[in-house]
């Protein structure tokens, strides 16, 4: 029963000599948020091709629902999937509605669930103008309602929250987590940005087709083994004193303990012992620093790589 | 076939929320009525002329102007929509490529027919009024079944243009370039090839040359039953051998058949 509802196997693609996505596997259960990270040129957007069944692979195996997304018998399952591209311009001299009309009847519903999902991401106040006269926020809220056609099972959504104000994010996001919770599967690919980070269950990075890390946040923190910092206060220097806890001081200040994830509750605990701390300040690295450690460990790599190949 | 008829309403809307058919009908009346109005002014009359110098010169002018009509409203179908992403998001619904090409066919190709129709169909009337003779309409019959044959056949080739370039800009040229080439340039090459080359082409070849242009069919069927005093040029001469207006009208509609066929192919093989 368990059956991913999206399965890569050592899936590529090549366009001529250029390797634009290599020998990529990852899996996505129901009812899981994926979050999918990297530069532009990264891949991201000829995964989500793959995915979507645009494009065939050029090696390996490709499977949404259990079908070959780019195969006669797919065809619909389609209608169950959503799909937001990057940086789309909907037909300009049309009014919002009548472009959510033509998108929803292709899917096979009709102009009252167009409506529902204007409602939905708020925009009903401007339905019936054109999109020409639409802020960048509307248009992806109107990208968004386009991609909610259909309660979809699959999501996927390339850079989501681009132009959108925060109040509007926040709404995104719950509409995320709804569709979560009754079982859809998302694929959010985005830059790296904050507040992303409560809202996927797993993360992955890529770098120029590659598959860098992919796993849980905490996961891939311990992976990257990026210290906690704390931040006692109060102390007047008896972390210093201690010939424990000053081994985490930084160089450069007195007061902030660089913790290894797995020393966490050790020093923590330690610190609470402590007379006088009257607060204390955990900061666990974020995905930013996460996704930060894991390209850099890339660059290093493939700058040694080179070397090697000099000498 | 719901999805075509979905994809050809929308297009056929855009048709008319863009005043396509509404210019299109409007310069094809004025023209048509114009025509046979003041066709014979030259020869200092005014007032309906013959029907037969009517048909010669309406057909004469539309040859130019309904290529260029049909190339400039459907140049930019694909590589429009390809620029603004809406093909890429288009593709991955429950939409098949020959779908989304036959439903723009239909609506554009509704716009196209119905200003032809509309336009030349008021001077059909018109004329019938002045002369009260039914004849009228089996002569402009002909040629709107043929002008709109002509104007689908060139819906199709626009769209092989916008499914085998990448800018829109590009298609825009190209556009330009084939018109060129199929209503005027054809024409020079064939006459130069009678003229120039003694016994370069028996008149049988010339007819079959010139069912490589579409636009060259047009004119046979319109001009070939008419006075030869109306006709001039290399059709002239292939008018003598002149096939008979069913095959040219087959024809015509394998013009529209094959690059619609081949349009669907390319878009097929084509990577996004």
């Amino acid at each position: 029963m368990n059956t991913p509802l999206v399965s890569l196997v050592e899936a590529g693609k090549t366009y001529g000599q250029l390797d634009v996505l290599s020998a990529m596997t990852m899996s996505l259960n129901e009812g899981e948020v994926l979050g999918l990270f990297g530069h532009n040129g990264a891949g991201k957007t000829t995964m989500m091709k793959l995915i979507l069944g645009v494009i065939s692979p050029d090696k390996g195996k490709v499977e949404v629902m259990g079908m070959a997304p780019d195969s006669k018998e797919a065809w619909h399952a389609r209608s169950k999937v959503g799909y937001l591209p990057e940086n789309v311009s909907f037909y300009e001299q049309l009014t919002g509605l009548e472009v959510l009309t033509y998108f929803a009847k292709l899917k096979g519903f009709s102009k009252k669930q167009a409506i529902d999902l204007l409602e939905q991401v708020g925009i009903t106040y401007a339905m019936k103008r054109q999109v020409k006269t639409y802020s960048k926020g509307m248009r992806q809220r109107l990208g968004l309602a386009q991609a909610f056609i259909g309660e979809p099972k699959l999501l996927l959504l390339d850079e989501p929250t681009v132009g959108l104000d925060p109040i509007a994010t926040r709404d995104f996001y719950k509409t995320v987590d709804e569709l979560k919770s009754n079982g859809s599967s998302v694929i959010l690919c985005s830059h790296v940005l904050p507040g992303v980070e409560q809202h996927i269950d797993r993360a992955m990075i890529l770098s120029s087709g590659k598959l860098l890390a992919m796993g849980t946040l905490s996961e891939l923190r311990q992976q990257a083994a990026l210290p906690v910092i704390i931040k006692p206060s109060g102390l007047n220097g008896a972390v210093a004193q201690d010939s424990k806890l000053n081994a985490f001081l930084t160089k450069n200040c007195q007061q902030t303990l660089m913790v290894p994830e797995q020393d966490k509750l050790a020093v923590l605990k330690q610190l609470l012992n402590l007379d006088g701390l009257d607060d204390i300040h955990v900061e666990s690295a974020n995905l930013e620093q996460v996704y930060q450690h894991f390209l850099e460990q890339h660059e290093l790599d493939l700058q040694q790589k080179t070397q090697g190949e000099q000498n | 076939m719901k999805q075509i008829l979905t994809v050809a309403n929308k297009e056929f809307h855009d048709g008319l929320r863009n005043r396509w058919l509404v210019s299109i009908t409007l310069i094809f009346a004025l023209l048509s009525v114009g025509l046979t109005y003041f066709g014979a002014a030259a020869s200092g009359a005014v007032g309906v002329t013959s029907l037969s110098t009517t048909v010669a010169s309406l057909a004469s002018l539309a040859v130019f102007l309904i290529p260029l009509i049909a190339l400039l409203l459907s140049y930019d179908s694909f590589v429009g929509e390809q620029e603004s992403g809406t093909l890429l998001l288009l593709l991955t619904y429950p939409l098949s490529k020959s779908q989304l090409l036959l439903g723009k066919f239909i609506g554009q190709g509704g716009i196209i027919a119905l200003a032809t129709l509309l336009g030349f169909g008021a001077s059909a009337v018109l004329l019938y009024f002045q002369l009260g003779d039914t004849e009228i309409f089996s002569a402009f019959g002909l040629f709107i079944i043929s002008a709109i044959l002509l104007g689908l056949s060139f819906t199709a080739i626009s769209y092989l243009i916008s499914l085998s370039v990448s800018e829109k800009s590009k298609a825009a040229g190209f556009a330009l370039i084939t018109w060129f080439l199929f209503a005027l340039a054809f024409d020079l090459a064939l006459l130069a090839l009678l003229v120039g080359v003694e016994d370069g082409v028996t008149q049988q070849g010339l007819t079959q040359l010139m069912m490589l242009n579409p636009t060259d069919i047009f004119r046979l069927v319109n001009l070939s039953g008419l006075d030869s005093s109306d006709v001039n040029g290399a059709l002239a001469v292939a008018i003598n051998a002149s096939l008979s207006q069913v095959q040219l009208i087959s024809a015509l509609v394998a013009w529209v058949i094959l690059p619609l066929t081949l349009a669907i192919f390319i878009f097929k093989k084509k990577t996004l």
